[in-house]
């Protein structure tokens, strides 16, 4: 009898904690038809006009959930993909874009004004399960008052990073967990084929090569070049980072230089493309699909240069002054079939961090 | 009579057995849901392939050198954390148990707030010490960071308490008398201390060295800020794999892997506590202690309190002062600035997030883990309730990215459809609160003297009422000391919360991770205020918490 009472309070506490649980839901499912969710990384950024000229013309309230870093977020997506936290993910890259759709990630939808992409950035065929939004060139950038000083001429390609007189210059990020660092390795893959990469890298290894585990790391502490650098005492005039850099280094300046203090080795770029897709069981797959179409107008398409520093995809659309001004986009950089990066990325990583970390 | 009351007793004894597994339902009701259940998904997610199973992954992944390299540099350097975390606090543990000075009660707290500060806090001030730019760069030029010194200096950090409390504790309890008559028969000094209270200390010390062992073993945090990618432990392999590579099966092999060097762990544990559980007879810790006499003890005391000052307050210091380091405070206004770059909210809101997230975690932690201590009480329990006390410490040894991402993939569907809720981070935490909550209650439970628990039950009390009437009034404080560090804990926690806290709500430690990721002296500062603000909520609950400690026999 008094067991009876005691199991019974107990399994009492137990489903009042429990239902507190469940009845407190603060909101989180995407129910309401008006609302829809863009699920993001964490450098996702728009104007806030741009977005409000979205909102009015369609009638969507757009919630952004921003979802750690770019790889993370990709993963994070294709865990829940069966009760998804949104309706669009923006932010799968080249380097990624088939582990997104070996998972089933996404569903068709050809956004309207798909015609207007630069054919060079289609990809997925018919399939139309991702939209391309922008791409971006993973370049080494150099420190000019180093070379100035130094009476060094900044290396310009891949070969010469490997050369004495840029020993223990460089940083550059761990490829298995950074972006940029990934880009930098399947630059070198592209450029010196399945055969000589690695030779390359043991060659980039003796001649000094630093990693560290993030781009903020790489760029802001170690770099010499950057407002950040400068900050911290850092040493390696030369940093694995994007092309659009310099541009981000005058228009962030304060006060702003007269030209960029930092330039782009314009042979040692690598492509990256980043794409957007409606989730496969999205809750409001019409509000996606009308989040997708915004993502190609030339009015979100111009704006985001300068809050993303990337490049729009979108034929003809106006490129900022700044970025032609001072950091001209790569003329010839490396590129990688998606399907070759597919097949090989996985490995690839494996054995440059056996090669390059060990 | 005397038959009348054994047969009373007999069946009070019944009644309460009975109790005691109904009591024993919700803990592991608990864990079955919220542990096993989300575990098992996410091992199952990386090494279940179209209905069967790749059991042979286990080799592939172990037959890998690097993954060898990893298994093998955890193994080192938690060996060797755990050797300089007893040299460094061993003295100490004697200082705060034999010696009396003014002082000590604070100081027995200051050098507890590592233990329960995040560990991305940790890794901070540590960077802020010794990384580019830190106090001993700027003085000699001397950087440890990603060096494998930053990493064990850090651990000493973190687990100095666990020393001191757990030896220190039994220390001051072992009568000095016992080895005073040891030396007037005759013993050398050296030679009673070896005979003496060395066998009397010796499991404590194993104890002790185990729980530090455990921790290092799994350290995250630590390993994540200050190793840079050269240094991994299994449990940053762990994160590595599942959230950056994607290798769920090679995450779910690792996962595999330290479970069961967590699970070794933990059993050898639980025997070295049990047999220190009988066999010594204990006296008040406070006749033990006396002001220090002769030059060797002013030496050893003058040693300890130099070393707490170097090795913990001071990275305390340098943390606070950084976050002053700019005019009016800048960097705590701009705490609640809205920054649509790093988050939706301003940051101060995640003080706010991470007290109610903290509070319902205790509440949670509390009920869990006090029913499963009661449940637990019987020193006589059979095994079966001995092993349920080592697997309620399970949660502290396995890697909180497979809690997190066995949460989301598991906790999704209707009935148990929590990952939209905010309910989700305290559960999480609580799992880790609920070992601190058994190990600070159990002790003081199983004190309470059974016999009056059995003549409440021959006077005809229900054992509910005998509960209410003879165990709570003992415990209560027990119960706040638990909750206080169930609090603190969970204030802390962020392995899981990282994965599972929503964009819109972080928590402190998850907002300081996130500032750190940002380039720009604003958000390093807003860093570093933001681990300030923690550190004093810490320590204000620890002061809380010490006023209230009446029993010093709990294991932390």
């Amino acid at each position: 009898m008094h067991t009876r009472t005691f199991v019974a309070a107990a399994v009492g506490l137990c489903l009042v904690t429990l239902s507190a649980c469940g009845s407190s839901d603060d909101g989180g499912s995407a129910a309401d038809s008006r609302t829809v969710t863009l699920v993001s990384h964490d450098s996702w950024a728009v104007s806030k006009n741009v977005l409000a000229d979205f909102e009015k013309s369609s009638g969507y309230q757009v919630k952004v959930l921003k979802d750690g870093d770019a790889g993370q977020a990709v993963n994070k997506a294709i865990l829940t993909k069966g009760n998804p936290q949104g309706d669009v993910f923006f932010g799968v890259d080249n380097t990624l874009l088939s582990r997104a759709l070996d998972n089933g990630l996404f569903q068709s939808y050809e956004a309207k004004g798909a015609d207007q992409i630069l054919p060079e950035y289609r990809a997925d065929g018919d399939k139309h399960r991702v939209t391309p939004v922008d791409t971006g060139d993973i370049c080494v950038n150099y420190d000019k008052a180093y070379f100035s000083e130094h009476k060094l001429a900044p290396p310009a390609s891949f070969d010469d990073l490997v050369k004495p007189a840029y020993k223990n210059l460089l940083v550059t990020e761990n490829a298995g967990t950074s972006s940029p660092g990934l880009g930098f390795l399947l630059g070198t893959a592209a450029k010196y084929g399945d055969a000589g990469w690695t030779d390359y890298w043991k060659k980039l290894k003796a001649n000094g090569v630093k990693v560290v585990d993030g781009w903020e790391q790489a760029y802001n502490e170690e770099f010499s070049g950057s407002a950040g650098g400068k900050k911290a005492g850092a040493d390696r005039p030369l940093v694995v980072s994007y092309a659009s850099s310099p541009p981000a280094e005058v228009i962030y300046g304060d006060p702003k230089p007269a030209t960029a203090p930092t330039g782009v080795s314009t042979g040692t770029c690598f492509r990256q493309v980043e794409y957007a897709g409606l989730l496969s069981n999205a809750a409001n797959p019409e509000g996606g699909k009308a989040l997708l179409d915004f993502l190609l107008t030339a009015e979100f398409q111009q704006d985001m240069p300068l809050n993303m520093f990337v490049y729009p995809v979108r034929k003809g659309a106006a490129v900022p002054a700044e970025f032609t001004q001072y950091g001209p986009q790569a003329k010839d950089p490396e590129t990688l079939d998606p399907a070759k990066i597919a097949d090989n990325r996985d490995d690839w990583v494996k054995s440059w961090t056996s090669l390059v970390l060990r | 009579m005397d038959l009348a009351r054994t047969e009373v007793t007999g069946r009070a004894a019944r009644a309460g057995n009975a109790a005691r597994l109904g009591l024993m339902a919700v803990p592991v009701a608990f864990f079955a849901v919220f542990f096993a259940y989300p575990v098992a998904a996410i091992v199952a997610r990386g090494l279940g392939a179209d209905g069967g199973w790749r059991f042979g992954r286990l080799w592939d992944v172990l037959a890998q050198s690097d993954i060898r390299h990893v298994l093998w540099f955890t193994t080192w350097q938690a060996l060797a954390s755990t050797a300089l975390t007893l040299l460094v606090a061993l003295p100490a543990a004697y200082v705060f148990a034999r010696l009396e000075f003014p002082g000590k009660q604070v100081l027995r707290a200051v050098v507890t707030v590592p233990f329960v500060l995040p560990t991305v806090v940790v890794g901070t001030a540590f960077l802020a010490l010794v990384g580019r730019g830190g106090l001993l760069d700027d003085l000699w030029g001397v950087r440890l960071d990603t060096t494998v010194w930053a990493i064990l200096l850090a651990h000493v950090f973190f687990n100095y308490a666990v020393v001191v409390r757990t030896v220190g504790g039994l220390w001051s309890q072992l009568d000095p008398r016992q080895e005073e008559a040891a030396r007037m028969l005759g013993a050398s000094r050296v030679g009673a201390w070896r005979t003496v209270t060395l066998p009397a200390l010796g499991p404590a010390v194993a104890a002790a060295a185990l729980m530090v062992f455990l921790f290092t073993f799994t350290s995250f945090g630590v390993v994540q800020i200050l190793g840079g990618p050269t240094f991994s432990t299994l449990e940053v392999e762990i994160y590595r794999q599942t959230s950056e590579i994607f290798d769920l099966s090679t995450a779910a092999v690792l996962t595999l892997v330290q479970f069961l060097a967590v699970g070794a762990i933990l059993a050898v544990h639980a025997g070295t506590v049990r047999r220190r559980e009988t066999a010594l007879r204990l006296v008040d810790p406070s006749v033990t202690a006396r002001r220090p006499r002769g030059a060797g003890q002013w030496a050893l005391l003058a040693g300890v309190l130099g070393t707490i000052a170097v090795l913990l307050v001071l990275p305390l210091a340098v943390l606070a002062q950084r976050s002053f380091d700019a005019p009016g405070f800048a960097y705590y206004r701009a705490l609640t600035g809205e920054d649509g770059n790093v988050f939706l909210v301003p940051p101060i809101d995640a003080i706010g997030n991470s007290l109610e997230y903290a509070g319902a975690a205790t509440a949670i932690a509390v009920t869990v883990g006090g029913l499963a201590a009661a449940a637990l009480t019987r020193r006589d329990a059979g095994r079966l309730v001995r092993g349920f006390d080592a697997l309620l410490m399970l949660p502290l040894g396995v890697s909180a990215v497979t809690v997190g991402f066995g949460f989301l993939i598991a906790l999704d569907e209707p009935p148990l459809d929590l990952r939209g809720t905010w309910i989700l981070v305290p559960l999480a935490q609580a799992l880790v609160g609920v070992p601190f909550v058994v190990r600070t209650m159990l002790p003081v439970l199983r004190a309470v003297d059974q016999r009056l628990r059995e003549a409440a039950a021959v006077l005809g009390a229900s054992p509910w009422r005998v509960w209410r009437e003879v165990d709570l009034p003992m415990v209560w404080r027990a119960l706040l000391v638990a909750a206080g560090f169930a609090f603190a804990v969970s204030l802390g926690e962020f392995g899981a919360t990282v994965f599972i806290a929503r964009p819109d709500n972080p928590t402190l430690p998850v907002a300081v991770a996130r500032l750190l990721g940002r380039a720009g002296e604003l958000n390093y500062g807003q860093a570093m205020a933001l681990s300030t603000i923690l550190m004093v909520v810490c320590v204000v609950a620890l002061l809380v918490l010490e006023r209230l400690r009446t029993d010093r026999t709990g294991e932390l």
